[in-house]
């Protein structure tokens, strides 16, 4: 018998592969990017096996290359994310997310007499403790941990 | 400090905390009746607090300014469902300085990032109120003489007091000693804890203070809840524990003065008051000249 290796999401010639993403927030990480309102191709998949994570996510965006600061919004929901980029189907660059120092929207603050959670206030933070990721409200000074953290 | 809002405690740095507390000096020693003139303050209280509101029209009065303002927000356009944002920059084209009193914490921060003139936090919610503290700072310098190296004793609800923490975080620029006393269930949060260890500072916890009273410069009583206690047994328990009373003073220094951010319920008894050491009544008076203070630094008045 023939062994088959097949990948189960198809190859891109130019853009990124995000790896490692938890399987339960790979819709997350494609909104905190605005990969909805993207005219790219885009392929994911999620729940895929891995040693790692147990399920994973992957998500393969044609011809689109973050930034280092607007990658790094996703390491609130995937820390372990692992970027490739990808050209004439190489990857040609690793990269890995890193908890930046401030978080300006993606999270909601977990206090409910916070005034971000009553009127229409873009929420900041600033990161205090990047390991459990630990917010701390701009605004109210609260601290949202990562058991609390509810993306917006 | 000029232009800049007051919204937290930790907006202002020592020297900044001292330079406030000079100049509140001078407006009592000197009142500057016409310091104001032509300057209109708004203050917008959108929950009522009758004491904090008075405090900063006094001080606004006596500089012979104008005041503008809501004094609970049934009053105020937002029963109509103004949003706080449209509020505040309406009320910045017809003020030169707002004070703000909101239930929501954080409404304070987010106003002075909204409004085009400088806004000062008139309380938060539980979060801040940086005036009470530094009207605090004012008394307790003044009943000393100095703020340096005091023995200073936190009495009641540590753990939700905001004043406290804020008191804290401002006293820690001086060397103090702090006693925390309080029930189980009310003692001092542990940020505040890691927060003194990281400076160095010594406190000591306790559940009781009669017997060691005699050590403190400042005793600093907050009222204790009901409301607070998950076990109403506990309360019933505790509740007379935090009671200050004239016999507990006997051997107390002699410099030592009894303050309270009032209004009192029960925590110090009547007999208190003729004490020499009770300084809560004089505490309100220094609100003025220190809100008199703020507001003209601010303005750049000075």
């Amino acid at each position: 018998m023939k062994e088959r290796k097949q990948l189960s999401v198809s190859a891109i010639k130019n853009g990124t592969v995000i790896d490692h993403i938890p399987a339960k927030n790979v819709f997350k990480v494609l909104q905190i990017l605005g990969l909805d309102n993207v005219d790219e191709m885009i392929t994911f998949g999620t729940n895929f096996e891995s040693k790692k994570l147990g399920k994973k996510g992957l998500i393969k965006v044609s011809n689109v290359f973050f930034l280092d600061e607007e990658i790094n919004k996703i390491a609130l929901v995937a820390p372990e994310a692992k970027l490739n980029i990808i050209k004439e189907y190489e990857v040609v660059e690793k990269k890995v997310v890193e908890v930046p120092d401030k978080i300006i929207g993606i999270a909601r603050c977990v206090n409910p007499q916070c005034i971000t959670n009553h009127e229409t206030i873009t929420t900041r933070f600033q990161v205090v403790s990047k390991k459990d990721v630990s917010l701390k409200c701009h605004y109210c000074g609260k601290i949202t941990d990562q058991e609390n953290l509810v993306i917006v | 400090m000029k232009n800049r809002s007051l919204v937290s405690i930790d907006d202002y740095s020592k020297d900044e905390i001292i330079k406030i507390l000079d100049l509140a000096e001078e407006f009592e020693k000197s009142p500057a009746p016409n310091l104001l003139e032509g300057k209109v303050i708004a203050t917008l209280f959108f929950e009522p607090s009758t004491r904090t509101r008075l405090s900063f029209e006094s001080a606004v009065n006596r500089f012979g300014g104008r005041i503008v303002g809501f004094t609970d927000s049934s009053t105020s356009s937002v029963t109509k469902g103004e949003t706080l944002k449209d509020t505040i920059k309406t009320v910045s084209n017809y003020s030169d300085l707002i004070v703000i009193r909101h239930p929501l914490e954080g409404s304070a921060r987010y106003a002075s990032e909204v409004a085009s003139v400088p806004v000062v936090n008139a309380g938060d919610g539980a979060n801040q109120h940086p005036t009470q503290t530094l009207l605090d700072l004012y008394s307790i310098r003044k009943t000393q003489g100095t703020l340096d190296n005091l023995n200073i004793f936190l009495v009641g609800d540590l753990k939700y007091g905001r004043t406290v923490h804020s008191l804290l975080m401002a006293m820690s620029h001086f060397n103090t000693t702090f006693n925390f006393i309080s029930p189980e269930e009310l003692r001092m949060p542990d940020e505040y804890k890691i927060f003194l260890d990281n400076l160095g500072l010594k406190y000591y916890e306790h559940l009781d203070f009669t017997d060691i009273i005699s050590r403190a410069d400042i005793v600093y009583m907050t009222r204790v809840q009901k409301e607070r206690f998950s076990d109403p047994m506990e309360y019933e328990k505790v509740k007379n524990v935090y009671v200050l009373r004239k016999k507990m003073l006997k051997n107390t220094k002699d410099n030592m003065r009894i303050l309270h951010p009032l209004p009192r319920v029960n925590e110090i008894h009547d007999e208190v008051d003729s004490s020499e050491k009770a300084y809560y009544f004089p505490q309100a008076l220094n609100g003025v000249y220190t809100r008199q203070a703020i507001i003209a630094s601010i303005l750049g008045l000075t």
